[in-house]
């Protein structure tokens, strides 16, 4: 016990020491949270619209008007013809064209039907469906500001609730995201480097041939790197809430376990590469190749996992951060209790173990 | 007669069809130099390893310190002091902190850490740079640490693996006479180099080609035997008859 503390003191000395790293440990999650909340945001802002008006009547000025006053939208430029159209996209100088038609006015209130055209540039398919969502929202208010006045005959109202998240706040999305990817990234790569660094430099010799056992040796490793861990996701739950105003409607201790959970499996996992892997540049790629990308992709925070095709979703089921990252947020955003994220938490202990199973496995084999 | 501290005898190991190391025999006693000598790729780093309770062998029987290399490999490594041709300390720490740390994995009590800590860095004359970084100090420096450290937990033997390679003469002097010291006060010497003046500072000198021990003698009964006047010579027959390269 003794010689484990002391080799514990002396890895914590190796850390605080390595002014660079401990940048990364501890700056990374702040940047990233700081970034996801404020500077990379899905919501599409200011988009500018140009307008090809042939009625130039009260109702299309009215919302003209609409469109230039909401948040979403700046008008940029009056068009006269169709042919100048081609020339707006071409030149980027509007997401969105909206047309209206002659007697815009008129057909609206005895007709009663009339259309609008919306040309969008779908060269950037996500940010013009949002566009267009945002301007046929706009409309549809209108219409319904008209009709209200009269009853129609047969009409379905749809009445939508967002449960959980009734602001669409992207970062409900991003925070668990960001957790579980600072995480992987901070626990496998930073583990493995320091375990695969003593090997380079010749000092993992000294350290097997002296009476720790070499289990020992490589857990003591992971020990700052839990500590640091895990104050990363304290940095980052308090950003999330004092920040960006996110609350956290579960336990806090439950959310905190399962993250001390999935730090393990991420360290084990970190132990693992350093086992198979002999020089720094290799477990570094590898943490970053084999882990981060998978984790982005497959964790469900960027890309719907539903989506995918069969073989791809199956895959994601042994990617670790699909895991952790629907039990963040079943805690943090749905507020549920360990029965609901039972099956995801024995699945990460399942995980951890075989990870630190077979790297210890494959540790004795060395020494062998 | 003096106690024998390593004893092998027909000591093999195979990688698959190599055979690294084939049934080498030989005792080395308390308080001795041993020189270790071969050219690279003879063997010797793996006969080593197997002495250090790190590679289990094939076949054949080894006892260090009195324990048996088979089954009791980590009793032997709290006898045992190592020093490897890499530089062993930790360049990020300081030197105090080093000792300390190579201190405590041996188990010594805070108490007898801070007193050896002292003592040692009293007798190394370094106490204007205990605190310092050992990355900042020069080669020569590091490597006598490196062998205070090795040999802080008072080792029944010490495992030297090329330790002064890369080192000016003047400090590889000073390092012997580390060494002529540390076997004074009982430590037994097992240390492997490429310098014959080395050699001739060992009490004997056991020369390996292809795995095997092809003489073992003082150096100047190998002189004698081999009828030449230095031990580059000796080394020189020995090794030109090698079928292994590097």
């Amino acid at each position: 016990m003794k010689t484990f503390v002391a080799f514990i003191r002396k890895e914590f000395w190796h850390v605080l020491r390595d002014t660079r790293s401990l940048v990364i440990l501890l700056g990374l999650p702040v940047v990233m949270m700081i970034l996801f909340g404020f500077a990379l945001s899905s919501e599409v802002k200011n988009s500018n619209v140009a307008i090809l008006d042939y009625s130039n009547d009260d109702a299309s000025r009215l919302l003209i008007d609409r469109i230039d006053q909401s948040q979403y939208f700046s008008v940029k430029e009056r068009l006269t013809s169709e042919a100048q159209i081609e020339r707006v996209f071409r030149r980027g100088e509007a997401r969105l064209v909206i047309i209206f038609p002659q007697h815009f006015q008129d057909d609206l209130l005895h007709t009663n039907q009339v259309q609008v055209r919306f040309i969008g540039d779908a060269s950037d398919p996500n940010t013009s469906n949002i566009v267009i969502n945002y301007a046929s929202s706009i409309f549809r208010d209108y219409q319904n500001e008209l009709t209200e006045q009269k009853k129609l005959p047969y009409t379905i109202e749809t009445e939508t609730r967002m449960l959980y998240n009734p602001q669409l706040k992207s970062s409900y999305n991003f925070v668990p995201g960001v957790m579980t990817l600072i995480l992987m990234l901070l626990g496998a790569m930073m583990t493995s480097v320091s375990i695969v660094k003593e090997k380079e430099t010749g000092t993992m010799e000294i350290l097997l041939v002296s009476p720790m056992r070499p289990l020992l040796v490589v857990l003591s490793k992971a020990v700052p790197y839990l500590f640091l861990c895990f104050i990363d996701v304290i940095i980052i739950l308090l950003l999330a809430v004092y920040l960006l105003d996110m609350p956290i409607r579960g336990s806090l201790p439950l959310l905190l376990a399962e993250s001390l959970l999935f730090i393990l499996t991420t360290l084990s996992l970190g132990l693992l590469v350093s086992a198979v892997v002999d020089s720094q540049q290799t477990a570094m790629f590898l943490s970053l190749v084999g882990f981060l990308m998978p984790a982005l992709v497959f964790s469900g925070f960027m890309f719907p996992i539903e989506n995918m095709p069969l073989p791809l979703q199956i895959v994601s089921n042994i990617v670790p951060t699909k895991w952790y990252y629907s039990i963040v947020r079943a805690i943090m955003v749905k507020g549920l209790g360990f029965s609901y994220v039972a099956k995801q938490t024995l699945i990460l202990v399942v995980m951890t173990v075989i990870y630190l199973t077979v790297a210890i496995r494959k540790f004795k084999i060395r020494l062998a | 007669m003096a106690k024998s501290v390593i004893h092998t005898q027909g000591l093999t190991r195979k990688f698959g069809d190599f055979v690294a190391v084939n049934a080498i025999t030989f005792d080395v006693q308390e308080g001795e130099i041993f020189g270790f000598l071969g050219a690279n790729g003879a063997g010797k780093t793996t006969a080593m390893r197997i002495l250090c309770g790190l590679l289990e062998p094939t076949s054949g029987q080894a006892s260090v310190a009195g324990y048996d290399v088979y089954k009791q490999n980590e009793e032997i490594k709290k006898h045992i002091g190592y020093m490897s041709q890499k530089f062993s300390l930790y360049e990020n720490l300081t030197v105090r902190e080093n000792i300390q740390f190579f201190g405590g994995i041996y188990g010594l009590t805070r108490k007898e850490l801070r007193e050896k800590t002292d003592v040692l860095i009293e007798r190394l004359g370094l106490n204007h740079e205990a605190d310092k970084l050992v990355g900042s100090l020069p080669l020569g420096w590091k490597q006598k640490i490196s062998f205070s450290v090795a040999i802080l937990h008072r080792p029944k033997v010490v495992f030297l693996d090329e330790p002064t390679g890369g080192v000016d003469p003047i400090t590889r002097r000073q390092f012997w006479d580390m060494i002529y010291e540390a076997a004074h006060e009982g430590i037994t010497v097992f240390v492997t180099t490429h310098y014959m003046d080395e050699a001739e500072y060992c009490d004997r000198v056991s020369i390996m080609v292809d795995g095997t021990i092809a003489a073992l003698d003082t150096p100047s009964g190998l002189k004698r035997q081999f009828n030449v006047n230095t031990m580059d010579e000796v080394f020189l027959q020995l090794a030109r008859g090698a079928k292994r390269g590097e």
